[in-house]
């Protein structure tokens, strides 16, 4: 029995028997990480990109072009303030706009269930096609499967995106340097109260619009004043502080960010309160933090500010442990992932 | 924000905390009751505004915590009958039993759904004749009058459907629980706000007299904590012990009437398992004989509560105030939000939850990882 063992590939993270998938894993906190690092990562070895940044950045010919992809399975597909056609084509454009890049084109990809009503179909269409239009991009492959009834929720869609990308230097958390300005476009938590909002049918008064947008033209624009962008991040599922958490540990720094600072519209402040829900969790699809030179900050505000007034400078990055923390009243905590989605609490 | 913001100014805040300052010439320990008071006074670092002198203890509000993993089992298997829906709130779902947790068992099929309040399982129930709705009722006197509602109406509508897991849990119990230990610290309470807006003071005043205790009827702004604590300290200062009401935009000393008759109809006060605190006499709900047929347990027979089992867990120790959370070895190791070892850390109120969520240092090898 002393003989070498003999080769077997071996998995370099053993499962554990009996572990599936849970609803956490898509929630864009801990649990999705985990997923990346423990599946994905290890098994795209010779993947170079970074797998938790918005998009890849890719040089074909000569040309620098930033390629995205995302799928949608918003519920209900219709919210106030949009609906998953404009979720599909902005949410695609924005993170191509993430990669400091100039959206050109996207392909979208249907999963429809069998006894989808055409009539809805035809409306998310329609948005998506206005989406298109307002943002100039052009949607120009797709493709169209049918799941069987109850083996889809109605529709998915996935869009793929490329653009061109404008930044003169790289827009990435590499470059996030101590003494730069954390600048928010506007305020957080409206898509994610809407959804919710429509999906429980809370009814509020009021109702809080999704804040679903394209947000290439404002990245557009700081690129043309001459702002040096060292990362943007889009704030979407896991909400402003999971966009945080993930730009300080790939840039390895520290950020400060001033709790009242953040805003916050009057209608999300009250929903959360009621439900209990920490508006910094909660998905936008519209707002996204711009991270900068600390002296550009006020141009580059005052440019946010032509897009969306309530956008503003919500803390600094500075060299320490990388990790956010949030100075409230009485002190400060440090920012965590969160492992699944928030629950509304019970009192 | 109305009633917000007031309670949240930091200039405001600063000069109620020097004022606490001003007047403590003793060290002081002071136990907020409430799982939601916890959560605000870690999360905006109340604690740290205080003179060193001034300790907070954290009780045994959070129901979520308490709620006895056997009760958990229970639901899960009602849950996993052919027919049955279970409803719950959204905090209770991801809260482990002694065989995995509501949520888990909706990822294994079982139909259970997230409610903001009893009647909107009653919704559920009336839309769904031919399913037994069952709704999961947790929760201090805060929610209770919602699930007697819930009882009455589902008896004048003659909803066969619709029944209750009931495991409500009063507050003045545990406290008398806590001050009989001779080892408890504690020097005065901060009462919960809300549980008062229902149920009113008169239950504090005894509690006060007998132990020589101050109570504070207090709020779950950062105001409210401490302007709650500076009074409490007040009195401790000058000797008295009586039951004063911060709270007094929400709390009137008589309670909430209608509330109070609704509970008074549908439930009886009986023995209570806590989790991490084990039985204690007369702090729970139950359905009284009149509505028993609205009994879940008594409907699905199989579905058992079976008692908790001992584990390595301090919670016991913290939910008395006896520890802090991180006094324990297993706390942000072995024992995380994800992975909980006790009552302590399974809900986002609980002590050890707000404090992992809170107060771990940044070099911490949590994050490391």
């Amino acid at each position: 029995m002393n003989e070498a063992p003999s080769f077997s590939p071996v998995c370099p993270t053993p499962d554990k028997p009996g572990e599936t998938v849970e609803l956490g894993h898509g929630s864009g906190g801990r649990l999705t990480h985990d997923l990346i690092e423990s599946v994905f990562r290890p098994a795209f070895a010779h993947c170079e990109t970074d797998l938790t940044h918005d998009g890849a950045e890719l040089e074909i010919g000569g040309a620098r072009l930033a390629f995205t992809t995302d799928s949608y399975v918003v519920q209900p597909l219709f919210f106030p303030g949009g609906d998953i056609g404009t979720l599909a084509v902005n949410g695609t454009v924005n993170d191509l706009a993430m990669c400091g890049a100039r959206p050109l084109a996207l392909s979208c990809g249907f999963v429809i269930e069998e006894g989808y009503p055409l009539a809805e179909l035809r409306r998310v269409a329609h948005s998506m096609q206005a989406a298109a239009s307002a943002t100039g991009v052009r949607l120009v492959a797709g493709d169209t499967k049918v799941v069987e009834r109850g083996k889809g929720d109605g529709l998915y869609i996935n869009t793929s995106g490329v653009g061109e990308i404008v930044a003169p230097l790289p827009v990435a958390p590499g470059r996030v340097r101590p003494g730069d300005a954390i600048l928010l476009s506007g305020d957080i938590g409206r898509h994610g109260m809407a959804v919710m909002s429509a999906r429980e049918d809370l009814g509020f008064d009021p109702p809080i619009l999704s804040d679903c947008a394209a947000l290439h033209s404002p990245v557009l624009r700081l690129i043309e004043e001459g702002i040096d962008i060292h990362c943007l991040r889009d704030c979407t599922r896991g909400g402003l502080a999971t966009a945080l958490i993930e730009i300080a540990r790939s840039a390895g720094l520290a950020m400060k960010i001033e709790q009242n600072a953040v805003p916050v519209s009057e209608p999300v402040r009250g929903a959360c309160e009621i439900l209990g829900l920490d508006p910094l969790y909660v998905a936008n699809e519209g707002r996204f933090v711009a991270i900068l030179p600390g002296e550009q900050a006020e141009a580059a505000l005052s440019v946010l500010r032509d897009f969306e007034q309530n956008a503003a400078l919500i803390g600094m990055v500075e060299a320490g442990p990388e990790a956010v923390s949030l100075r409230t009243i009485g002190g400060s905590y440090a920012l965590d992932f969160l492992s699944c989605e928030q629950l509304p609490r019970i009192c | 924000m109305k009633f917000v913001d007031e309670f949240r100014d930091p200039d405001a805040a600063h000069r109620c905390a020097e004022a606490i300052a001003a007047i403590t010439t003793r060290p002081w320990s002071i136990m907020e009751i409430c799982g939601g008071q916890t959560h605000a006074i870690v999360r905006h670092g109340i604690d740290q505004m205080l003179p060193s002198g001034i300790t907070l203890l954290h009780g045994p509000g959070c129901p979520v915590c308490v709620t006895p993993p056997g009760m958990i089992d229970a639901a899960i298997a009602i849950a996993k009958r052919p027919g049955a829906i279970l409803c719950s709130f959204g905090d209770m779902l991801r809260v482990p039993g002694q065989a995995g947790s509501l949520l888990a068992a909706r990822g294994q099929g079982a139909d259970v759904r997230m409610v903001y309040s009893p009647l909107d399982a009653l919704g559920i129930a009336r839309a769904n004749p031919d399913h037994e709705v069952v709704f999961f009722a947790v929760g201090f006197e805060t929610t209770a009058p919602a699930t007697a509602m819930s009882v009455l109406q589902a008896e004048r509508e003659g909803l066969g459907n619709f029944s209750l897991l009931v495991s409500h849990v009063l507050v003045p119990p545990a406290m008398e629980v806590l001050l009989a230990d001779p080892g408890n610290g504690v020097n005065g309470f901060l009462a919960a706000g809300h549980v008062c807006s229902v149920t009113g003071t008169r239950e504090y005043g005894p509690i006060a007299r007998r132990h020589g205790v101050p109570i504070v009827v207090t709020g779950f702004e950062p105001l409210d904590l401490l302007l709650g604590i500076y009074l409490c300290v007040r009195q401790l200062e000058e000797g008295r012990t009586q039951v004063e009401n911060q709270y007094s935009r929400s709390v009137r000393p008589q309670g909430n009437a209608a509330a109070l008759a609704a509970l008074a109809q549908v439930f009886e006060v009986r023995a209570q398992e806590w989790r991490g605190m084990g039985k204690i006499e007369a702090s729970g709900l139950g359905l009284a004989p009149a509505y028993a047929s609205f009994d879940a347990l008594g409907r699905f027979g199989d579905a058992a509560v079976q008692p908790e089992r001992p584990g390595a867990c301090i919670s016991s120790e913290i939910l008395r105030g006896m520890k802090k959370p991180c006094e324990c070895v297993a706390f942000g190791k072995g024992c995380t939000p994800d992975h909980p070892l006790g009552a302590t850390m399974v809900s986002s109120e609980g002590a050890c939850a707000a404090y992992f969520r809170y107060r771990r240092p940044i070099d911490d090898e949590y994050w490391a990882a």
